[in-house]
This record gives structure tokens, sequence and C-alpha cells, in this order.
């Protein structure tokens, strides 16, 4: 099972969870399984052709997949995947 | 029988070697540390370029730290030649293996017409206001006033603006733009520490403008009371050596990343979620720019601002203080800043964590093409902004 880190902003569609522990041996398969689990995260992560989202980035133990091999990814037994959207948050102007 | 000084000096004339100003002079860059062990009050009239001050009655106390390698080659000049003699049998007796005195001083290298530069003179305020920067080698009274003559520039002088603006103007960078066209509001003192609840309805450009020069008199401050938009990005952000980025909007943020990749300034960049904070520097060509990291800005459901999601007060305020922090190590051109590394921080588990950032080779922005194009005056295009429609609304804070 890898770690799959969950930001703050998509915490409310996994029960609130910070992390969720998932199989797959890919980033690939670890995706599919979470938005299995949680499937109103898969129009958020992915899209209408099963690709990654350009304002989300994902990690494996802190390399950006876009450089590794994407979804193909290999992910090992307690690897971290890190979901990580573009924040919008310097916050000077409010309005 | 007690010796005379001649003869003390005879004894430092037969164990040290000597070299000559012309000897000097013919080093390669960095070819040796040269230290000049005269009084401060003569070091301001002009000393040797690159050399570093370490008065003779500080050598044995400060040599270390200027001078950790005790094999690495050093010369020592005084003005006459003899103070360095002495100098030079201290660093021998501290088993400094390769020192050199260089005969006749600092007189002998003027009378050669070799080159020489006074040094920034820091008034005796500045000396007293600034001394636990002076103390630092690798700030010191040249560093300081580097920092004096520095132009930083703070998109927003609001959570993240202010810590950045608060501790750039107590290190002296001796001017701050800030762009912000908005008024203090009550709701933004929960974090915003350069407003006073005195200043609510005031321009935050000439609020923060208060606190900065009660803090230190030494700071310009260049308010630009504007919102940045295409028309003057270019005109806000010349001249200026580096940006703080605390902007709240995706479209704001892409424009003054283009604008800072063609103009080649670094922006140090930071954004805040409640409880968490990301951090990184955008240096032009060196590590990645905002489009190399995110090329298309999400819906805005997916990313909602503070004023909708609230945040602790005090995440902009770490990483508001971490931006200055990059900010003085660019402008000072020392240590290793988070160019290729975004740095996140959760403050409920006060953790850190690193993630590895990469250039984008075909980025529209920063890639070699990129650069070509924009010399020939025909930019790439950027793929559009408008980002795909969520199947599904998203409801922060979970479905009703």
């Amino acid at each position: 099972m890898s770690v799959v880190k969950i930001p703050t902003v998509l915490r409310p569609q996994v029960g609130g969870n910070k992390e969720v522990e998932l199989a797959g041996a890919t980033v690939g398969a670890v995706v599919d399984a979470l938005t299995t689990q949680y499937p109103s995260l898969k129009s958020q992560l992915l899209t209408a052709d099963g690709e990654l989202n350009r304002f989300v980035n994902v990690y494996v133990n802190g390399q950006d997949v876009r450089y590794l091999d994407g979804l193909a990814t290999a992910v090992a037994e307690r690897d971290e995947v890190r979901l990580l959207p573009a924040m919008a948050g310097g916050e000077h102007r409010e309005r | 029988m007690p010796k005379t000084y001649a003869d003390l000096l005879r004894e430092a004339r037969a164990s040290i070697r000597e070299v000559t100003p012309q000897d000097v002079g013919a080093l390669p860059p960095g070819g040796a540390t040269i230290v000049d062990v005269r009084e401060a009050s003569e070091w301001e009239q002009g000393h040797l370029p690159d050399a570093v001050h370490i008065s003779k009655s500080y050598v044995e106390q400060q040599i270390e730290g200027a001078v950790p390698d005790r094999d690495a080659p050093v010369v020592l000049y005084c003005a006459g030649g003899v103070r360095s003699l002495f100098a030079a049998q201290s660093l021998e007796q501290l088993g400094y293996t390769n020192v050199a005195s260089m005969s006749g001083g600092f007189q002998a290298w003027k009378s050669a017409g070799l080159p020489w530069e006074a040094p920034v003179i820091l008034s005796a305020e500045q000396k007293q206001r600034y001394s636990r920067h002076l103390l630092i080698p690798e700030v010191g009274s040249a560093g300081q006033a580097r920092l004096l003559g520095s132009k930083a520039l703070l998109i927003g002088a609001g959570g993240l603006g202010s810590p950045a603006a608060l501790y750039l103007a107590a290190a002296g960078v001796g001017t701050i733009g800030i762009v912000d066209f908005d008024v203090v509001d009550l709701s933004n003192l929960q974090r915003q520490i350069l407003h006073t609840n005195d200043r609510i309805g005031e321009r935050k450009v000439e609020s923060a403008r208060k606190t900065i020069n009660a803090l230190n008199p030494d700071v310009t401050v260049i308010p630009h009371e504007e919102m940045l938009v295409a028309g003057n990005v270019d005109r806000i952000i010349a001249g200026y050596d580096v940006i703080i980025d605390g902007t709240d909007t995706f479209d704001t943020r892409y424009l003054l990343n283009d604008a800072a990749v063609a103009k080649n300034i670094p922006v140090v960049h930071a954004s805040v979620f409640r409880f968490e904070g990301q951090l990184t520097t955008f240096i032009p060509f060196e590590g990645p720019c905002y489009r190399c990291l995110y090329p298309t800005p999400p819906p805005p459901e997916l990313a909602p601002g503070c004023s909708v999601a609230g945040v602790l007060g005090v995440v902009p305020g770490i990483m508001g203080m971490l931006q200055a922090n990059e900010a003085l190590k660019i402008l000072l051109g020392i240590g290793d800043t988070l160019a290729g590394r975004l740095l996140l921080f959760d403050a409920l588990d006060t953790s850190f964590t690193e993630l590895k950032l990469r250039r984008d080779p075909s980025c529209p922005v920063c890639s070699t093409e990129a650069v070509a194009a924009r010399a020939e005056g025909r930019p790439l295009a950027i793929p559009s902004f408008a980002a795909p429609a969520a199947e599904q609304p998203f409801i922060l804070g979970g479905p009703a």
C-alpha cells in the first residue's frame, strides 16, 4: 500500500482524511483506486481523456511524475504519493 | 635579556615569507585570501580590491571565520608591512601553513599604481543599527551596503507582504516598492501586521509606508497604488532586484511570472491556505518558472482564496518571513535559494516537506525556444486559461 497525501482543498471529498492508504503498482493504478473509492475526485484529478489535469501535480517521494513516467510511474510499497493542486492564496486582495 | 622591538621585527622577518605588491597584484582571482590588518579608520580610507578587513587586534579571534582552511593561501597587509608581519606570526601559531606578508603594505601598493577601492562608508548610526549584520562575515559592511542599494518589490501589502516588508525594512533593503490598491479593513488585522486599528480605511500602501519608515527611516518606500495588469506590469517591475509575490489571483500570478522571466528578475512565491503554505523561488533560467510548475490555473472552486477558505494568521506570517529570507539571500548573493524546490509547510503538524521542481523544456515562457521567439519579436502562444469545467460542482467543506 502506498500513502496518498490529500491536500486540504480535496479532503472534504475523502471523508476529511489527510492521507489514504491505497494499493496500486503505478500512479495511474493508485489514482484509479482513489477515484473508485471517492468518485467525486475524478473530475478534479483527471481530464475527460483520463490524463492528469495540468493544474494538479502528482509527486512520488517528492519527484514530479510529469518528469518520471506520468501515470505509468511505478509506485512501490510505502511510497508517498502527493497530490498538489495549484494554491490560490497569497492574499493581499480580497475582492 | 629582554628583547627589543628591533629584535622582534628581525625574528618576524626571518620566519615570515614576504611578497611584493606586484606578486599580490598578479594573483589570479581567489588565488589567496587577502587580509587587511589595519585599523578600521585606515580601511575606510581605501583598501585592496577583494580584501577582507580584520584588525590586527582581532586577527586571532576572527581569522578562522574568514579562512577556515589552515592550508589555504593567505596574504596579510597593513600600511607599511610591519604589523602584517606580526599578525602573520599569530597565524602561524594558529597552524596556518601558507601565510605571507605584503612588503611595504598599502603604501607600496598605491605607489606601484595598483588598483584599490574605497569601501562604502556606513554612518555611525547605520553601523549601530546594522551591527548584528556587520558581525556576520557573509554580510559585513559590503553586504550591508549592497542591501541599502537594493530594490525589492512586494506584490501586496497583505498577510505575506506584511512580515516580508517588516524584515526587509529592518534589514536595510534601501528601496521597497509596494503594489496594492486596497484599503485597510478590520478583517485584515488578524494577520496583516503592517497595518493598525487606527488605519482602517486608509490606503494600504500609505499605511505600509508609515510602519516601514517608523521602523527604519533608511528605507525609501515606493507606493504603486494600482492593480497589476498587462498594461503596467513591465513599467512597475522595471529596476527591481527581486519580487515578493503575495498575489491571490492566478491571472496576476501568470502576468507577473511572464514579465519577470522576460526581465530576468527573481520572484519569491508563496501561497497559503488555512493551515498550509507553499513557497518557492523562481529564478529565471536557473530553475522552473510558475508556468513550468502549473501550466494552467485550476478551476476557481479548486483554489479558493483566503477570504473564502480562511487562514491561520501566523501561516502567512511564517511564509512571508521565509520569502524575506529568500529575498535577502538573492540580494546578498549568498546561500542556496529554493529555486527548483517547493517547500510545503503544515502548521497543524509543524512539518516541512520539500518537493523537487523542474524546468519544463517546452515552457512557453522560459524555455530556450520561448526566449529566442521573444527576442525575434514573436513570443510563443500561451495555451488558453480556460480550465475544463468540473463535471460536478465542487463545494468547499463537502457536499451540503
